[in-house]
């Protein structure tokens, strides 16, 4: 009796000096970076700005979804760039993870593969970097696009190029890699709407190291602007060796590559290339939740040490929406946070968004407007300018 | 027909520097009959190397070739040691095997090191125009240098008691061992020899185009290519190689997309190997 009467009172103390049970739950997000492989360097930058996100959110406490605060946690695997590894880590991430959103790899390439299996398993994924539209017109019901799409993204170039010279003669030179692809199309059929003249059209293997032969080809063609590119790597080799060789062409616009502050070292090759980017530092959006471009940069800049390209912004932004639906369902249930997001329209410090409802196309995105930035010497520093629209822009085009 | 002309004058150039990429392929497997998987990831160490004596150290970039083919040499007779020596006059899947590891390891450690983003060494040198094309002055001084090594390479083994030892050995080692000739040193300088090489390609692709850790793979499998046309075993052979494959690559692409060179650069891999399998520029051996 006297050892029971012990055991209840040293029961009731631990329950006394115990702290309190918190209060937070936790909600996964499941994603793949490609930690390694040729996609690194833009799928790393895509990353910071998920992360950025998280631990801000964490640190005011959480997302409140109708009065429980929920912890976001990560669980990222690296996909190796390799589509392969997409399809298995998703599934993984899904079934043994037990993720409850999703936010999708790097590449239009990736994400088509990642989409196949949120799709089979009825998980929202919120997909940053995927341009490409096809992904969006198979008859997904939880897929949401948070970038422009492939068809907006030379459009800009385009009309910037037909106001200085609607006579000039454009080179196609393009990466065979499904979100160039899908650029180079829609650039195409715009271009011929415009009556714009074609000098080239060429797609070239990813695995080109030597863009020698193509720009003699583009000489060839006599061409006067060149529009086209994939990633990076391909990118700032074909600025390098448009400068070596003096094409001498007066408009060059490459994707992708000319965004990465990276693309500085390429020092006086990297002059005047232009580029059309889902969001820049200097964007003055007044968004409607969240901070705005300006206060984003300020942080991504503290907290990585370089200032953030559109592959950080569009994660950033990512976890953002996902927030606002979340806490606007006031729950996690994803019926509920489906409904929100398809009634979205919002403006975050990465621009407008509104998804599409169609069932042909759910999810594309319908209110995101792209800019073109140019790399410019000012002071003897390169810095790069937006010079398009000319609502948004910071400087004059160099022609 | 000016195009044409530009086209073939800069495939020739670019050709030189994958001879000289293929030399350090052909010149392991002909001497030890091992084919050296590991091939591409030196090549990107040669790139590297280049990078931080040029970028940490501020030398200038060609005068840091010196230093990368003795560092290579170093590096090459380490690898054989670690690496190759205990799978020689194995079953060639032993040696495939090893220096496939070899490759894994260094490709690992290098992204571990420096992650797969590009790099990039700015070398600025007063080109030639003419017509309106322009042939870079890094493409003509990459190919002097490549036919200069070419040619040091050759000395070295027709006019030296070292080359005449790795020949030697080549031929039959069994025969070489019995005439004195320490037959493990000459193949680990053999080897170290064929990693130099691979290195100095490395360092002069990189005054040419930006890369990545990843680089590699693509001159591996020129370097594949070149070795067929010009030759197993058969140095110069290669640097002709390398400058035939240069000049096909030159000649196709006015004509066809560039997205086809590959496909004619392996059919034209396959067509010699079925035709000429001692390659085009295979010299009888004295």
């Amino acid at each position: 009796m006297k050892m029971n009467r012990l055991c209840l009172v040293a029961l009731a103390a631990m329950f006394a000096a115990a702290p309190a049970v918190a209060a937070d739950e936790t909600l996964t997000i499941g994603f793949t970076v490609s930690q390694t492989g040729s996609l690194n360097n833009d799928s790393v930058a895509q990353m910071r700005g998920f992360e950025l996100w998280r631990d801000e959110v964490n640190a005011n406490g959480g997302i409140n979804a109708g009065g429980a605060r929920y912890k976001v946690t990560f669980v990222s695997y690296d996909d190796e760039s390799q589509n392969m590894r997409v399809q298995q880590l998703y599934t993984r991430i899904i079934v043994q993870d037990k993720a409850q959103f999703l936010f999708s790899p790097y590449s239009s390439g990736l994400v088509a593969t990642a989409a196949i299996i949120s799709e089979q398993y009825g998980k929202i994924m919120l997909t940053t970097s995927s341009a490409e539209q096809k992904t969006y017109k198979l008859g997904n019901k939880n897929l949401f696009q948070v970038y422009s799409p492939a068809d907006q993204y030379l459009a800009g170039a385009l009309l910037a190029l037909k106001e200085r010279d609607a006579r000039a003669k454009i080179a196609f030179v393009y990466k065979d890699d499904p979100f160039s692809k899908a650029v180079a199309q829609a650039t195409r059929d715009l271009a011929k709407a415009d009556e714009m003249l074609l000098a080239l059209d060429e797609s070239y293997s990813p695995a080109t190291t030597d863009f020698g032969p193509i720009i003699n080809k583009v000489i060839s063609a006599q061409a006067t602007a060149l529009l086209g590119g994939g990633h990076y790597a391909d990118g700032a080799t074909i600025a390098r060796q448009l400068h070596d060789q003096k094409a001498g062409l007066k408009w060059v616009t490459l994707l992708v590559a000319p965004d990465t502050p990276k693309f500085a070292e390429l020092d006086d090759a990297a002059v005047g290339i232009s580029v059309p980017s889902q969001w820049e530092p200097q964007v003055t959006y007044k968004p409607d939740f969240g901070p705005t471009a300006a206060a984003f940069t300020k942080r991504f800049n503290a907290r990585f040490g370089i200032e953030p390209g559109y592959h950080a912004a569009g994660g950033y932004a990512a976890g953002l929406l996902l927030q606002h639906a979340i806490e606007q369902a006031g729950s996690i249930d994803p019926v509920k946070v489906v409904d929100v997001l398809n009634q979205v329209d919002v403006t975050t410090m990465f621009g407008r968004t509104r998804f599409s409802t169609n069932a042909t196309e759910h999810g594309l995105q319908l209110g995101h407007q792209m800019v073109l930035a140019q790399w410019q010497k000012k002071n003897g520093a390169l810095v790069k300018e937006v010079i398009w629209p000319n609502e948004a822009k910071t400087a004059d085009i160099l022609y | 027909m000016i195009g044409i002309a530009a086209s073939v004058a800069d495939g020739v150039l670019v050709g030189a520097v994958y001879g000289l990429a293929a030399m350090g392929l052909t010149l392991i497997w002909g001497v030890m009959n091992v084919i050296n998987l590991a091939h591409g990831a030196i090549i990107v160490f040669g790139m590297f190397g280049l990078y931080f004596l040029a970028a940490a150290l501020g030398v200038p970039a060609y005068a840091a070739i010196p230093g990368v083919i003795v560092l290579g040499f170093v590096a090459g007779v380490a690898l054989y040691w670690i690496a190759v020596h205990r799978v020689i006059g194995q079953a060639e899947l032993m040696s495939l095997l090893s220096t496939f590891a070899v490759n894994m390891v260094l490709i690992g450690l290098g992204t571990a090191l420096f992650s797969t983003s590009p790099y990039n060494i700015p070398v600025s040198l007063p080109g030639l125009t003419w017509e309106g094309y322009t042939f870079t002055g890094t493409h003509i001084v990459a190919a002097t240098i490549a036919a200069a090594i070419a040619g040091l390479l050759y000395l070295l083994l027709h006019r030296t008691r070292v080359g005449k030892a790795i020949r030697a050995v080549a031929g039959n080692r069994g025969a070489a061992e019995l005439c004195g000739i320490p037959t493990r040193r000459v193949l680990a300088m053999a080897f170290g020899l064929g990693v130099a090489l691979a290195a100095v390609s490395g360092t002069l692709i990189a005054t040419l185009f930006p890369f990545t850790i990843l680089s590699g793979e693509a001159y591996q499998l020129k370097s594949f290519v070149v070795t067929v046309l010009g030759g197993l075993g058969n140095p110069a052979g290669a640097l002709l190689g390398g400058i035939a494959l240069g000049l096909v690559e030159g000649l196709m692409t006015p004509f066809m997309p560039v997205s086809w060179t590959s496909v004619v650069e392996f059919a034209l891999f396959v067509i010699v190997l079925i035709g000429y399998p001692r390659g085009i520029f295979a010299f009888s051996r004295s």
